[in-house]
């Protein structure tokens, strides 16, 4: 993985302008989270999709939608691509900073559905988990959110998200509502606060408000809480460490993470045809040999590229997929600023 | 007598002027030399801050706007931020006068090669990293963390403490860190004390606690001053520490102000925070001048 400094990143920028059409059009920028994460895409999808079309890839690290916001408003757009979640995308898309994608170039018949929208393609899949010790549960450990909430059958502390986002969705399912309903319902009135209620309810429970997946791999290795909601491949990846945790994926938030290109990016063309490539099964098959976060085309698990046995640990896994509900990025777009005020105040009470 | 006087005023007259002159000429000669200073601040500072006011007044329309600052009054968990904040940082700065006076005080009283050595060991935190810092404390503290197992192996106690993820856990690391910023001052103003009046005072009679309480603490104010100053002013936005050591529960300003940039499509929103803050800590620092006399809290006429 390659890290340069936004200087750099200038200066090459710069440099691409400088050198003319014909050098610019044959490289890409692309930007995305850094750490393990990007190492995982780099090695299953940039590297192989690079050296497929002849592609030179530039890879960066970004803070995410904040920054695109800041290279749109001032005109100086240097990102190909970027990596985003998929609520930030929508939202980004939304406010006018992102071009919107073209669906005859990139083939997303054999996507999930919702993983190809209007302004990102998806990258990955991944879920929102509870996930327990297994010290403390043994493999006995809640198989919904319902039991998450039920402090007597479950005696322990729990982490909680420290973000609305992902975080209404559970209250509500706790509450009683079918998955399929729960979006229904945090649109309509009293829905947001119906679920806050619940979680307020929770609240003395919860020890730790948690902040970032590194945080909550880690609150789980330390054992300092005894459940926590969080991102299912943190989760493995802490069991590899020796962390005793587990999870389920009933009832857990089926989401993606996705590429997206920003408005006015300087290859956009090329752009559009590398995520073509890389949303291909053949790249997306890679992807679990680097972490376990599943791909998003379904015909990925047709090539043998991937174990029977990795395949039944990922969330889109047929069976797993099933199990889940999907998150719902356009309830996000409409509503995700209200909640989050809401949320915060919950939060400071 | 009118004669008198009129030789004497007629060279005077002149002469005054040209002081004045002079005057004049000296401080235009030293206004020049603070200028480079000036211009720096000007760019660095005035300006961005000019700019931060302008923005929090932009909304999300790109036209005028009090939302930022409506949004602040309408919802309730601003002012419990605000207090949050400025109650977080008054206990942190009260608790690094009672740990940093007496020690500030030892150092002042050991010989000076001692005291270097004794001061190093204030200083080594200072070289190292703040996010290394705090999260060592989060190793300590939390539930299977060191002390815990200590405590609990010796018997201390039977059930883990919640020591970190809460407030507790936040004061404990903001203490460690702002504890040298309090340190150095005290120290400077304590050296200062001349041992003379000390000796005068116990030579004239004064307990030891009354040559204390009379001579040397009121002439330890100043950097006394300048120290909780000091930290009372970093805590107000510090950012790290809280967010690693509170558990999401200790809520202050600046990371609300990062959940804002992040959540609204403008910088606006954050803005009003910013200048909100700023205004109620001018306020805040604007009412101590009132009681305390500024120059003293600057560390200015310490004897």
């Amino acid at each position: 993985m390659k890290k340069h400094s936004p200087l750099l990143a200038a200066a090459l920028a710069a440099g691409l302008t400088a050198a003319g059409p014909a050098q610019a059009e044959d490289s890409l920028t692309i930007a995305s989270w850094g750490g393990s994460y990007q190492e995982a895409q780099s090695k299953a999808l940039f590297q192989p999709a690079s050296a497929a079309m002849g592609v030179t890839v530039k890879e960066l690290t970004y803070g995410g939608m904040s920054d695109v916001r800041l290279q749109v408003q001032t005109g100086a757009v240097s990102f190909d691509i970027v990596a985003s979640g998929s609520g930030s995308a929508a939202r980004a898309g939304a406010e006018g900073l992102l071009e919107p994608l073209d669906y005859s170039m990139i083939d997303v018949s054999d996507f999930y559905d919702g993983l190809a929208q209007e302004f990102c393609v998806g990258g990955d899949v991944f879920s929102t988990v509870y996930a327990w010790n297994t010290d403390t549960y043994g493999d006995e450990g809640p198989q919904s959110w319902a039991d998450f909430w039920d402090v007597e059958k479950f005696p322990g502390k729990r982490a909680y998200r420290a973000k609305v986002a992902g975080a209404l969705e559970p209250a509500l399912m706790a509450d009683g509502v079918p998955p399929e309903q729960v979006y229904e319902v945090l649109a309509s009135e009293g829905g947001i606060e119906r679920a806050i209620d619940k979680i307020r309810e929770l609240k003395p429970h919860i020890a730790v408000w948690w902040s970032s997946g590194a945080q909550h791999a880690q609150l789980m290795k330390d054992g300092e809480v005894d459940m926590t909601t969080g991102w299912n491949g943190r989760f493995d990846n802490a069991a590899k460490d020796g962390a005793q945790v587990a999870y389920s994926y009933n009832q857990a938030l089926f989401d993606m993470d996705c590429f997206a290109i920003p408005k006015g990016a300087p290859n956009k063309d090329l752009a559009m045809r590398f995520l073509a490539e890389i949303s291909k099964p053949e790249y997306q098959a890679n992807l679990p040999n680097y972490i376990t976060y599943g791909p998003t085309n379904r015909a990925a698990y047709d090539l043998g590229k991937i174990s029977d046995e990795v395949a039944r640990m990922l969330p889109s896994h047929p069976d797993n997929v099933a199990l889940q509900l999907p998150i719902d990025t356009e309830w996000y777009i409409q509503f995700e600023a209200e909640a989050s005020a809401a949320y915060q105040d919950m939060l400071t009470e | 007598m009118a004669d008198a006087a009129a030789p004497s005023t007629g060279p005077a007259r002149p002469h005054a002027r040209t002081l004045r002159r002079d005057a004049r000429l000296e401080q235009l000669a030293l206004f020049g030399l603070a200028s480079p200073a000036l211009i720096l601040l000007l760019a660095v500072l005035a300006l961005p801050v000019g700019w931060l006011f302008y923005l929090s007044f932009i909304g999300n329309d790109g036209g005028f706007s009090l939302q930022h600052y409506e949004r602040m009054v309408d919802s309730k968990s601003y002012a419990r931020i605000f207090r949050t904040t400025f109650e977080v940082s008054l206990i942190t700065t009260g608790l690094c006068i009672l740990l940093g006076y007496p020690l500030a005080y030892l150092l002042s009283q050991l010989p000076k090669r001692m005291a270097a050595l004794c001061l190093l060991a204030v200083l080594l935190p200072f070289w190292t990293s703040l996010l290394v810092r705090t999260y060592a404390w989060l190793v300590l503290l939390q539930r299977r963390g060191l002390i815990n197992e200590w405590g609990m192996s010796l018997g201390l106690w039977s059930e883990p403490l919640a020591l970190v993820h809460n407030l507790s856990g936040t004061l404990i690391g903001m203490v460690h860190i702002m504890l040298p910023f309090m340190i150095l001052p005290l120290y400077g103003s304590m050296r200062a004390i001349p041992a003379d009046l000390l000796n005068a005072s116990a030579n004239l009679g004064a307990r030891p606690s009354e040559t204390f309480r009379h001579v040397f603490l009121p002439l330890s104010m100043p950097g006394l001053f300048a120290g909780s100053l000091l930290v009372f002013v970093l805590c107000l936005g510090f950012y790290v520490t809280p967010a690693v050591l509170g558990g999401g529960k200790v809520i202050m300003v600046s990371m609300r102000i990062a959940t804002d940039i992040e959540l609204f499509v403008n910088w606006g929103a954050a803005s009003a925070l910013g200048v909100v803050l700023l205004v109620l800590t001018l306020g805040l620092l604007y009412g101590a001048s009132r009681f305390l006399s500024l120059d003293r809290v600057l560390g200015g006429g310490s004897r």
